[in-house]
């Protein structure tokens, strides 16, 4: 059977270069790279290089870089931290309602501990009105976080926009780029955004590993203690193949933006044309304008079905992508984020995210497109519900 | 690996009585697209308060289509007494299990079912003991998921 994997935004498979370049760290330069004998001199030239190539992707200073676990860590750790940083200045923080749950989860946290968080809404396309950010603004604002493109939806924000505003009050600004290293131009000296989360594994890299990036000369408090590693700002010892397996990543997503971003876009605007043309009461979730969109992403609502059953069908084919769904997994509840662009519940309901990548050939789509066919088409002849009743 | 045993799959992929009897005998709905769950079930009923034929249809997950189909299977050939008995355990058992999330799926089997009886009884003049102090609507928002914020705007019960 055939396998498609549309699920890029999920994560990635790891590049064979990068998977090369990470297995001498596991058997020939294991030592632990606070060590100072040779060996351990030599795992920590690893994780040199792998702070110069991630610098490099986002066009910031190497010792602006800290390697962490994973996204979600680089998200709590800026939000926590900034909290007890700047307790004496204010209380506030401001995001969005279109966060991912590393931010949003960790805001209710600190919500819990007496900081007041506003949500900011969003437009039906999933974009934060820089208005509404500046008119958020109080006294006691201490920190501003906004994804800089939405895993659901796609949305690329106006970062730099955004970044200006909390600047020109003195607010420090932190951005999630987690899903937009790799997939657009990554520029943290042109954003002029204060923190930003990344991780390895959206960008063909390995799990279990992220950063951080830190603007030179602010300081936070540490989120995991111990020892003294990166530069005793996060403690533990570091996953050093994992972060030389970043580091490829980097410098290959460096290497091919252009032409990652060409590819994708490219499939992905042949799958949306045939699905638009071919299968009937379909909504389009997130920016029609392509060029502020994820260039792999779509995310469609599908009419009078539910999304798992397209899911689980397309899974039968060898065809793997995401729901927005009510009955999706564990979490029975419809997308924060496409209740807050104003999907009603019953759309949402027939969510489906596509995201493609470096691994999706022209043949896929045709692929796909006509099992997506045939799934809708079986599952609308059993659902009870149709246009002419009006749902 | 498997997100459902292959009771399941064979019933979501394959659905037993999938449609709509012409001029049934009852009829019932039970849930909402809002809720993520919906299913109508159609009867026929003989004379001797035989079920001889049932049809589904269904708006949801893979366990709620599975749920439809093998309930329509096991109340085909049953008295409306005895259909009237079948629980959602019973349905989550003829399916082999299903994960504690979606047994609410098998839940709304067993309602749909109900109301189709229900439907048939009061159209037929029949009293059941199974249906005393029946609602149809009754029950089903505890089983509604709704929108975290919404409440179940599809099975009126507002916020």
């Amino acid at each position: 059977m055939k396998n498609v994997y549309l699920d890029y935004s999920a994560t990635t498979p790891v590049k064979e270069q990068v998977v090369n370049e990470m297995i001498p760290y596991f058997t020939e330069y294991f030592g632990n790279p606070s060590s100072l004998y040779t060996p351990g001199l030599e795992a920590k030239e690893g994780l040199i290089t792998a702070r110069n190539r991630v610098a490099e992707l986002i066009n910031s200073r190497p010792e602006e870089i800290y390697f962490t676990s994973c996204g979600t860590e680089s998200d709590n750790w800026v939000l926590e931290a900034v909290a007890e940083a700047l307790e004496n200045k204010g209380n506030h923080i401001i995001t969005s309602k279109i966060e991912h749950h590393a931010i949003l989860h960790t805001c209710q946290h600190l919500e819990k501990f007496g900081f007041e968080v506003t949500y900011l809404d969003v437009d039906s396309e999933g974009f934060v009105r820089p208005e509404e950010l500046e008119s958020a603004i109080k006294d006691t604002t201490i920190l501003v976080s906004i994804m800089m493109v939405n895993n659901e939806i796609g949305t690329i924000q106006p970062i730099k926009e955004l970044a200006k505003i909390a600047h020109n009050q003195g607010i420090l600004f932190h951005t999630d780029a987690v899903q937009a290293i790799g997939n657009m131009p990554v520029d943290v000296k042109d954003l002029d955004v204060d923190f930003m989360s990344m991780s390895a594994h959206k960008i063909y890299g390995p799990k279990g590993v992220g950063a951080l990036y830190k603007r030179r000369g602010i300081q936070i408090p540490s989120f995991i203690h111990g020892g003294a590693q990166e530069k005793k700002k996060r403690a533990g010892t570091e996953n050093t193949a994992g972060i030389v397996g970043f580091g490829k990543a980097s410098e290959l997503a460096r290497m091919n933006l252009h032409s990652h971003m060409n590819h994708s876009s490219k499939i992905r605007n042949m799958m949306w044309e045939r699905i638009e043309k071919e299968i009937p009461d379909i909504i389009l979730n997130g920016p029609k304008d392509f060029s502020k969109r994820h260039p792999g992403n779509l995310n469609i609502a599908i009419s009078y079905i539910e999304g798992e059953s397209v899911l689980l069908m397309l899974d039968f084919n060898g065809i793997c992508v995401s729901t927005g769904s009510a009955c999706s997994s564990e979490t029975l509840g419809t997308s924060h984020v496409l209740n807050a662009i104003g999907v009603p519940v019953t759309k949402a309901n027939g969510a489906i995210r596509i995201t493609v990548g470096d691994n999706t050939t022209e043949e896929d789509v045709d692929y796909v497109v006509d099992n997506l066919k045939q799934v809708v088409a079986k599952l609308r002849e059993l659902s009870p519900v149709n246009g002419e009743k009006g749902w | 690996m498997a997100l459902y045993n292959n009771t399941v799959m064979e019933h979501f992929m394959n659905p037993r009585n999938v449609g709509e009897i012409e001029n049934p005998d009852g009829k019932g709905i039970y849930g909402s697209p809002v809720c993520g769950d919906m299913m109508q079930i159609t009867l026929s009923v003989d004379e001797n308060e035989i079920i001889t034929d049932a049809k589904f249809k269904t708006f949801g997950c893979g366990s709620a289509i599975a749920s439809s189909s093998m309930a329509t299977e096991l109340i085909k050939g049953m008295s409306v007494e005895k259909a009237l008995e079948l629980s959602n355990d019973k349905i989550v058992e003829e399916l082999g299990g299903l994960p504690a999330v979606k047994i609410h799926c098998s839940v709304l089997a067993e309602h749909a079912i109900k109301n189709a009886i229900y439907d048939y009884a009061q159209t037929h003049g029949r009293k059941y003991a199974g249906l005393e102090g029946y609602n149809p609507d009754a029950e089903h928002h505890d089983d509604c998921e709704g929108s975290e914020e919404g409440g179940c705007q599809g099975c009126g019960n507002g916020k």
